[in-house]
Formats: structure tokens, sequence, C-alpha cells
């Protein structure tokens, strides 16, 4: 019997399905506290806007990062690599596209590996190896792979529910304020629930957003079989976002949840449990034990 | 990958499927009748090697595998892409010892455990009037589809779908045309 080389992180995928618990635990405390006080309003007006977002997810990021779809024989060598990357992993070809932009960035969206999309600048073009361009490439088809657009709106759904609600309770609060005089007003208590879900939940999501750049990572390089070229594009990219200018990096950041390096502005330290991507320090380090067993 | 394991984000690498290879010798039986394609002799497996020590060693034991008996020695090279060819060389009769040396390139890869590197294989063949044409197989499908190039980036796409409807009953020709993918210039060819 043939071995399998692939070792699967048992602690990575105990840790994510440990937040999507938790998430799901606030999704359903949220819930009942919807359909008690409103009988489920508001509900069809978020469920409708979050499903246009993942159903339309592929032409709206597009739009936003102005990135155009190229043929084959307007960028031969980033669809070889695409097509190679495709029959090693089994899966249906993306639509591969080009955003002309300096910012050293791909990302890769749609709602399923049908409707994918794998968009990469012409910036990480510019500056990458091919072989460095691979490992980016192979991370953002992982992506692809483990429907992460699909999680991650739906990851999202609590918060944008919480923060619905929170808006209008306060709204709504405000106006009929005089009718309510015994006990703590009803509004108060949602609001202060929905306060709470919402931090939660942000918290979890972007907890989540980091195990799946983990998961994306891992599953890349072990696709290609070199992730010490991820790990060297990972560190040329890291190393260069610092250093651009910062008008279209604020541009960027709304989509930073599905880029492969996140795009944040220089000088903003953000704390690491709020950001959507793990550190430099972090994926180098996963990325080095890959390498380890692969040559053993 | 199952819904569970993609919720997880952990997809395992796909594995190859070894066994179809073993159905070119009779699909080149029908090419020379139908179309008059003739095989060349040549035939190659495309992997993608591993960075570390473990992928060179196993490399190099297949190598010195296939050159032990008497025949022409086995050609390594490294394409554009960073993929790896092992270039095999037969008499253009024997398809089926061609097919059984590209065999044990396969399974000695996929014993070592990265099966999961296994590009593609590709069988040469020329048609009647010199031109090549390429039959490659795809691991990870199961499937083969037929390549014509007709210089860079041009395609013998009527040649091709020939094929194809050649060999329709004797292979499992790749049915997503997205998947027939260029290997220009690949050994063998």
């Amino acid at each position: 019997m043939a071995r399998s080389r692939y070792l699967p992180d048992r602690g990575l995928s105990a840790r994510m399905a440990f937040t999507m618990f938790l998430l799901g635990l606030l999704f359903v405390a949220l819930g009942a506290v919807l359909v008690y006080y409103f009988r489920g309003l508001g509900l069809v007006l978020v469920v409708g806007f979050l499903l246009a977002q993942w159903f339309f997810s592929d032409r709206l990021a597009l739009y936003a990062m102005g990135g155009r779809e190229v043929s084959p024989q307007e960028a031969p060598e980033l669809h070889a690599i695409i097509d190679r990357l495709c029959a090693l992993a089994d899966m249906p070809k993306p639509k591969v596209a080009i955003a002309d932009s300096d910012v050293p960035n791909a990302f890769a969206t749609g709602r399923s590996p049908q409707r994918a999309v794998v968009c990469t600048t012409t910036g990480i073009l510019r500056r990458l190896t091919p072989q460095e361009l691979e490992g980016v490439l192979s991370h953002e088809l992982s992506h692809v792979a483990h429907r992460d657009v699909t999680v991650m709106t739906i990851a999202s759904f609590v918060g944008v529910l919480a923060g619905f609600l929170t808006r209008m309770t306060l709204y709504s609060g405000m106006s009929n304020r005089r009718g309510n005089n015994n006990g703590p007003p009803v509004f108060l208590v949602i609001l202060l629930v929905s306060i709470v879900v919402y931090a939660l939940s942000f918290l979890l999501t972007r907890a989540l957003s980091r195990y799946r750049e983990l998961a994306a990572d891992r599953a890349g390089a072990v696709l290609t079989g070199q992730p010490s070229q991820l790990a060297s594009a990972l560190v040329k990219i890291s190393g260069d976002m610092a250093r651009i200018p910062t008008r279209d990096l604020r541009q960027a950041e709304p989509f930073n949840a599905f880029f492969f390096a996140p795009a944040i502005s220089p000088g903003f330290s953000l704390s690491s449990l709020f950001s959507t991507h793990p550190t430099t320090e972090r994926r180098l380090e996963q990325l080095r034990r890959i390498s380890a067993e692969l040559g053993r | 990958m199952s819904w569970f394991d993609r919720v997880l984000g952990r997809s395992k690498p796909a594995a190859p499927d070894l066994d179809q290879l073993f159905a070119v010798p009779d699909a080149a039986v029908t090419l020379e009748s139908a179309l008059g394609l003739r095989p060349t002799g040549l035939g190659s497996v495309s992997f993608r090697a591993a960075e570390g020590r473990a992928f060179a060693s196993v490399t190099d034991d297949v190598q010195a595998l296939l050159d032990a008996d008497a025949g022409p020695k086995v050609e390594r090279s490294v394409d554009a892409y960073g993929y790896t060819w092992l270039l095999v060389r037969r008499e253009p009769s024997d398809v089926a010892g061609l097919v059984t040396d590209l065999h044990a390139v396969n399974s000695s890869l996929e014993h070592a455990g990265f099966g999961p590197s296994l590009l593609c294989s590709l069988v040469g063949f020329r048609t009647s009037g010199g031109a090549p044409l390429g039959l490659v197989y795809l691991y990870k499908r199961g499937t083969f589809y037929p390549f014509a190039p007709a210089g860079e980036p041009q395609r013998d796409n009527p040649l091709e779908l020939q094929v194809r409807g050649a060999l329709g009953s004797d292979l499992r020709v790749e049915a997503d045309l997205a998947r027939w993918f260029p290997v220009w210039g690949a050994p063998g060819l």
C-alpha cells in the first residue's frame, strides 16, 4: 500500500470547528431574541443582502478591483500555471483575471468552483518569479477548493445581523421611548445583547478567517510540493506591502478577506486578534514544518 | 473531497489513476487504422518535483531502475514551469513496452508517497504528413486528450477532434475541453 505524505493539521481543524460552533451558538442566541421580539423582521433583509453578495461575489470583487478576465492568448504563462495546478488538484479551471494595480496581491472569489475567478495584480506578476507565483496561485486555488467565499459569507451572517439589529433598536427605541415604564426598557436589553453578539462574532469571524488562510497555505504548499516558494513569495510581498502608496491600499481594504496578503496601511498596527490574516511569522513557521515533512 | 473536509478547509491531494494507461496499445492500433497516426516510440511522464531530499532520491531511483535494462537511457528534463519530464524511448512498434516503462515511473512515485505529484503522461504519434500529436493522459482524471501543436500558440483543433471521435470507444477521453491544456515543447512530442 502506497503511503501518503499528506498529514492533516488536526489542531487547526479542531480550532476551526470550535470557532464555527461558537458562531453557530451566537446565531441561535441572536435568532431567538429576534424571533421573540420582532417575529423575524429584518431577517429577510439581511439574508437577501448576503445572498446577493454571495451570488455575485465573482463579478463584485472583480469590478471593485478593476480586474479584467484574460484569455490564454493574452496571458499564456499565467494560464499555463493554472492549467497545470488544476490538473494536479483535479479541479475545474477557474476564470483568470488580471487587475491593473501595483499593489502586489492576488485573490480568488466566486460562489462555487465552477464560477470561481482567480485574479492577480500586475504588481505581483512583475515582482515574483514564476515558481513563487505558482505558490501564490496554489494558495488561491485552495481557497476555491475549500469554498471559502461561501464559508465566510455564512460566518459573517451573525455579525451583519447583529449590526443591523443594533441600528434598528437604536432607531426604534428612541422613537417610542415613552410607552415603556416598568422594568428596564426592552430596547436597552436588545441593544446590549446585539452589541455583545456583534463584538463576539467580529472576533470569531476574524479568527476563522486566519485559520482558513493557514489551511489554504497548507493545501497550496502540499499541492505544489514547494512550501519554500510560497514562503519566499510571502516574505517578498509582505515586505513590499509596507512600502506601497497608501491611496491604493485604502481602496483595497474591504476586500482583504480573500487576498493573499492583507493590504494594511503602513504604520497601522492592529492587534493580531483583529486581523484577517495570520502573522507572516506564523505562516512561515507552518510552511517550514511542511517542508520538513516533505523532506523525510 | 467530502463536504466536511471542505468546511474544515483540509483538501486532500488527489490520488492518481494508473490503470487506464494500459488501454493505450489498443488505442494506438485504432489511431493507425482510422487516421494513419503512427506511434513514434517516445513517451514521457511529467510530475511536480517536491522540494527536499526525499523526492530527489526517489527520482534518482526511478531513473536507475529504468536505465538498468538494455534499452536506451531515460532522459530527464525540467520545463519552464518547474515540472520534471522523464522521456522513455522504445521501438515505434513496441507501444506495450513503452506503456510498461511509463507505468514503472508512476508506480515508483506512488509507492514513495508522491502519487499526487503526477501531472500527466504523453505518448507521441506522427501523422502521415509528419505533424506531431501527443496523446496526453491525465492521472487525476483517468482520462486522455489529444494535443496537436501547429506552431505555438496554434493547435490543430480539427485533428484533435478527429482523434477524439476515433478513440471514443477505446479510451476514456476527457469530456471537459477546458482541461485539454497545451503542453508546448513537451519531451516525446
